[in-house]
């Protein structure tokens, strides 16, 4: 175990005297650092107290004190605990300095921040809507910001209960469906800025050249929304040389759900079935990772029970979501259909589990805060440990045999994708990803939560950097994980699974917590905000294929187009999670 | 006219002109031939937008097997698929590229609305960048409630569909009949928010008026 | 060797290939001998989704159905109990709390009034879940504190229109819901069981 630093040892206050304040509001930790001083002080973070991976940007309006917040999770790649610190700026003009060029892994989450709140920041590359369209009305995060179907500010609504006489919500709008227009528009008369052509103005530009007296241009790709190699609604825009990648920009969005928006409407218990739908292959680290950010406020302990049927449903989610990027990833490169549908198989036997435990086969809902939502039975435990110790590892292994070896396939991925382990944390890349290329990192060992300091296992790292190093992280990781489950299931003790009666109004405390796990595809963070109200302030959630994506143009430029493909399934994305 | 009479197959012909279209014998030996064919090789699109696709391409694995129903060819291009199977949330800023799609599948061509986010929004009904239901745009012909559906349920769904075909006459579904032919489905397009032109007259009749939605007489 | 790794793949294709007939003729045997069918029967099934599925994995709806587990949820439906002469006694009282947990909020309830003096009265006048809205989350029969709204198992809904449910197609008797969740009724009759008892001690302690 890594002795956690914990964040307070640093006081920044005076390293910055004068400039830099601890944040004293009840509940809320870290500093305050004044917009001005932030690239200063940002960089002083990263190299001085050696806080070099950015895991969330985030951004909160607080409408009530006229003001933005933005706010920074920074951790050391070593371990230990998060480092928050936090700029405040005016509602008005919400303008700060942006910190791509200490942590690029701000990125995307900056943009975002501009998309969804409206706040400026200065010196990014590319700041441009990236969930919503260019042209969109609008920034719908902002408090005063009401959606077409507004009822009420939070949820239960009163027209449910007594009188809840059934209408449709398109009824009670003016054009029958989710829409709302600006005062006096009219379609006819406007006319609209094509949402495309920034985008395509981001792209490295055109030119044409003469080369051995024949002349060339380059050659613009669109792939997606709809293709069958992007893993969903995907899209990304590749400015092609021949088949080489120039340039290339993923465009996202396209399953923009408003996670943030609805989570803010939801009480704290009603976020729960959410966040079953952000990465849809792993509904149980969802929840987990959600239940540890609420319970974190609300100051309880889980029962020994209710932990280790959590780690067991993580882990077995774990080997369920590697065998289908196995599945998927071969897939993409041409091994079409036998290795994904032996995943399917083994992936049908957990959910088998998942559904007898938890009710449902993928969006299971079965974390509470305090525990988990019923006891997993006798019947349920057998079975786990039927596939744990009789068929998983040679299930594992027959994955590993099927294909590693094969020469068609090493030359395919071998070196493809490097990806340098500087260049993964300065992207703040998390999960297998980090790992492939190097960065032993891994939350459950670098800052463990839940019970994961009780098992034995290793960090599955590979130091290659390339597609060949990800596809074996997975697999070492899916062996890993059978370790654990093995040690669980044979540890898990009898006992109550939750404390007291279950309630479906909880009292969580105001304050600011951040709860994160390690999900199969890096780390998954919830930013949870309460004011002492049933419903939470802010509710954010820190997606990891969202910012793993932000190396992506670095790793396919001087590649072919059809590595981009197998590139993209290395990451591992899930659409749910990535646009929320 | 319900959206249930709608969507039942053979609509188009009323009850009083149905006596004067005279049903031949060759139709009657050659409705269940055709059915046969077509619904027996649906070729669903290789579609997938949310969650409720991942259980679709469960349905498609080792387990539940569409390949029973002769649905296992999943194609990419609408061009050859018959079947879109809108499986997960529609959202504002993709359903152009959806209806797109519809418009170049060619006909005889089925909609499913798979889950209840394709139905009628789902749980994210509210959201800001949602379609309330893909009916608002294409033809509905299945919807499948859940969320998301089981793999038996969509299978269920496929099987409602393959009733449906059963159901149809050669004179008188509308891919046969004159002036009905491919009718293109407006895309709409993506401004302030989503406008789609059979609705631009609405759009600018609500203009009109002062303030009328809730959200701007609340924001 | 160059190829090495494509012989060790195809291997692994090879023997699961192998393995379908095998199972097949393992199968066949089995029926000689015991009468156990692979296919269409409970057994089999059971055979596929156990540790030791090997070859076919099929499972070949609609013919055979994969077994849902008690624990299994759909869409909610209201319990009643049968009373005399099929007089519907429904459970739920329209305390609203399902209407008030359910987070995509499909749940809209009128309370119900007394015919006869127009008063309100702990029964829902009607009840509405919008199918196509609901999450299948499980909470309002997580938190209904009379056990009066359920989660089905019925997952064969699929139609042609839209899915309001009202009241109407929202009950079912008692003996539908212990016939699909009989350990979690037989729970729950258990504990109703009890506080009827404490409650008659209760009475009986305060008469004397």
């Amino acid at each position: 175990m890594t002795a956690p630093a914990s964040s307070l040892t640093i006081d920044l206050a005076a390293r910055f005297p004068g400039a830099v304040s601890a944040d004293v509001r009840p509940g809320y930790g870290g500093f305050i650092v004044p917009a001005e001083k932030l690239i200063e002080v940002a960089t002083a973070i990263r190299d001085e107290f050696g806080y070099d991976l950015l895991s969330a940007v985030t951004g909160v309006d607080y409408i009530a004190d006229n003001k933005m917040e933005v706010v920074y999770h920074a951790f050391k790649t070593t371990g230990g605990p998060a480092f928050v610190f936090k700029v405040q700026v005016p509602r008005e003009n919400p303008v700060l300095p942006s910190v791509v060029n200490i942590w690029r892994g701000a990125e995307f989450q900056e943009r975002e921040a501009w998309d969804l709140l409206g706040i400026k920041f200065e010196g990014h590359p590319d700041l441009r809507r990236i969930l919503m369209w260019e042209g969109f009305e609008g920034h719908p995060l902002r408090k005063d910001w009401k959606e077409p179907f507004f009822e009420e500010e939070v949820k239960p609504f009163k027209s449910r209960w007594p009188d809840g006489k059934h209408t449709f919500a398109e009824v009670k709008n003016p054009f029958r469906d989710n829409l709302q227009f600006p005062a006096d528009f009219d379609p006819e008369k406007v006319t609209f800025t094509d949402p495309e052509e920034a985008l395509y103005k981001s792209l490295k530009k055109y030119h044409s050249e003469t080369r051995d007296g024949i002349e060339t241009d380059h050659i613009l790709v669109n792939m997606g929304p709809q293709h069958p190699s992007t893993h969903g609604v995907f899209r990304a825009v590749v400015m092609l040389d021949g088949e080489t990648v120039v340039s290339l920009k993923p465009v996202m969005g396209y399953l923009h759900r408003n996670h943030d928006k609805i989570g803010e409407r939801n009480t704290f218990l009603q976020n729960m079935p959410y966040t079953d739908r952000l990465d849809y292959f792993c509904s149980m680290t969802n929840n987990f990772g959600y239940a540890l950010a609420v319970e974190k406020l609300m100051n309880i302990q889980v029962p020994e029970r209710a932990d280790y049927i959590r780690v067991i449903m993580s882990e077995l989610t774990r080997i369920q979501n590697h065998l289908i990027f196995l599945g998927m990833f071969l897939n993409d490169l041409g091994a079409m259909y036998t290795p994904a549908l032996y995943a399917f198989e083994e992936r049908e036997l957990i959910l088998d589990i998942f559904e007898e435990v938890a009710g449902a086969r993928m969006m299971c809902n079965y974390f509470r805060f305090g525990g988990v939502a019923r006891d997993m039975g006798e019947d349920a435990l057998r079975k786990a440990r039927e596939l744990v110790f009789d068929r998983l590892p040679g299930k594992v292994d027959e994955m590993d045999r099927l294909l590693t070896e094969n020469e068609v396939l090493v030359s395919r991925v071998k070196g493809i994708g490097y990806l340098s382990a500087e260049d993964a944390i300065r992207t703040s890349m998390t999960g297998p990803m980090l790992r492939a290329s190097g960065v032993p990192y891994d939350i459950r060992r670098a800052d463990p939560y839940s019970i994961y300091d009780r098992f034995d296992f290793n960090v599955a790292c590979r130091p290659e950097g390339d597609l060949l190093a990800r596809y074996m992280v997975r697999i070492d990781e899916m062996r890993e994980s059978l370790k654990i489950l093995g040690q669980a299931l044979k540890q898990i003790p009898a006992g109550p699974i939750f404390p007291g009666k279950p309630q479906y109004q909880v009292k969580v405390p105001a304050g600011e917590s951040y709860g994160r796990v390690e999900s199969p595809k890096g780390e998954l963070a919830y930013y949870v905000v309460s004011n002492g109200k049933p419903n939470p302030y802010r509710y954010h959630v820190r997606p990891s294929s969202f910012v793993n994506l932000t190396s992506l143009e670095q790793m396919c430029i001087g590649e072919k187009i059809a590595d981009f493909v197998a590139i993209l399934g290395g990451i591992d994305i899930v659409l749910g999670e990535l646009d929320r | 006219m319900e959206n249930n009479e709608l969507n039942l197959p053979g609509y188009e012909i009323p009850e009083d002109v149905k006596n004067v279209v005279a049903v031949t014998t060759l139709d009657r030996l050659l409705n269940p031939v055709y059915n046969w064919g077509r619904r027996s090789s649906v070729w669903p699109l290789m579609f997938g937008l949310a969650c409720c696709a991942i259980e679709m391409i469960a349905a498609q694995a080792s387990r539940y097997d569409l390949a029973r129903f002769g649905m296992e060819v999943m194609r990419p291009t609408p061009r050859q698929a018959d079947l879109m199977i809108v499986s997960g949330t529609v959202t504002k800023k993709m359903v152009p590229a959806i209806v797109r799609l519809y418009n170049q599948m060619p006909e005889p061509k089925y909609v499913m609305a798979m889950g209840a986010c394709a139905s009628s929004g789902g749980p994210f009904k509210e959201g800001y960048n949602v379609v309330a239901g893909i009916d608002k745009f294409l033809p509905v012909d299945v919807y499948v409630p859940g969320c998301p559906p089981t793999p038996q349920a969509l299978m269920n769904g496929l099987i409602m569909l393959q009733k449906k075909i059963d159901k149809e006459k050669i004179s008188q579904v509308r891919w046969y009949r004159k002036g009905h032919d491919s009718v293109e489905i407006p895309v709409p397009i993506l401004g302030p928010d989503l406008i789609d032109p059979r609705r631009i007259p609405d759009i600018k009749a609500a203009a009109a008026q002062p303030v009328t939605t809730p959200a701007q007489a609340g924001g | 060797m160059y190829g090495k790794g494509i012989l060790k793949g195809l291997s692994v294709t090879f023997m699961r290939f192998w393995n379908t007939y095998w199972q097949d003729a393992i199968w066949a045997w089995r029926r000689l001998t015991t009468g156990k069918k692979h296919y269409g029967s409970a057994e089999g099934i059971a055979h596929r989704s156990s540790k030791n599925a090997r070859g076919i994995f099929t499972v070949q709806y609609p013919e055979e159905k994969l077994p849902v587990p008690e624990e299994f949820r759909y869409i909610p439906f209201l319990v009643f109990d049968e009373g005399a002469e099929g007089a519907k006694e429904i459970r739920c009282t329209s305390c609203g709390i399902c209407a008030k947990v359910c987070p995509p909020q499909c749940i809209w309830i009128v309370r119900g009034t007394d015919p006869a003096t127009g008063r309100p009265r702990p029964q829902p006048g009607d009840f509405f879940i919008d199918a196509d809205i609901c999450m299948n989350c499980g909470f309002c029969s997580e938190y209904c504190p009379f056990d009066a709204i359920k989660m089905d198992h019925d997952y064969e809904i699929a139609s042609y229109t839209r899915n309001l449910y009202d009241m109407e197609k929202l009950l079912k008797p008692a003996s539908y819901y212990e016939g699909i969740r009989p350990a979690n009724a037989a729970r729950e009759d258990e504990a109703r069981r009890a506080k009827e008892a404490a409650k008659a001690a209760k009475a009986e302690a305060a008469a004397a």
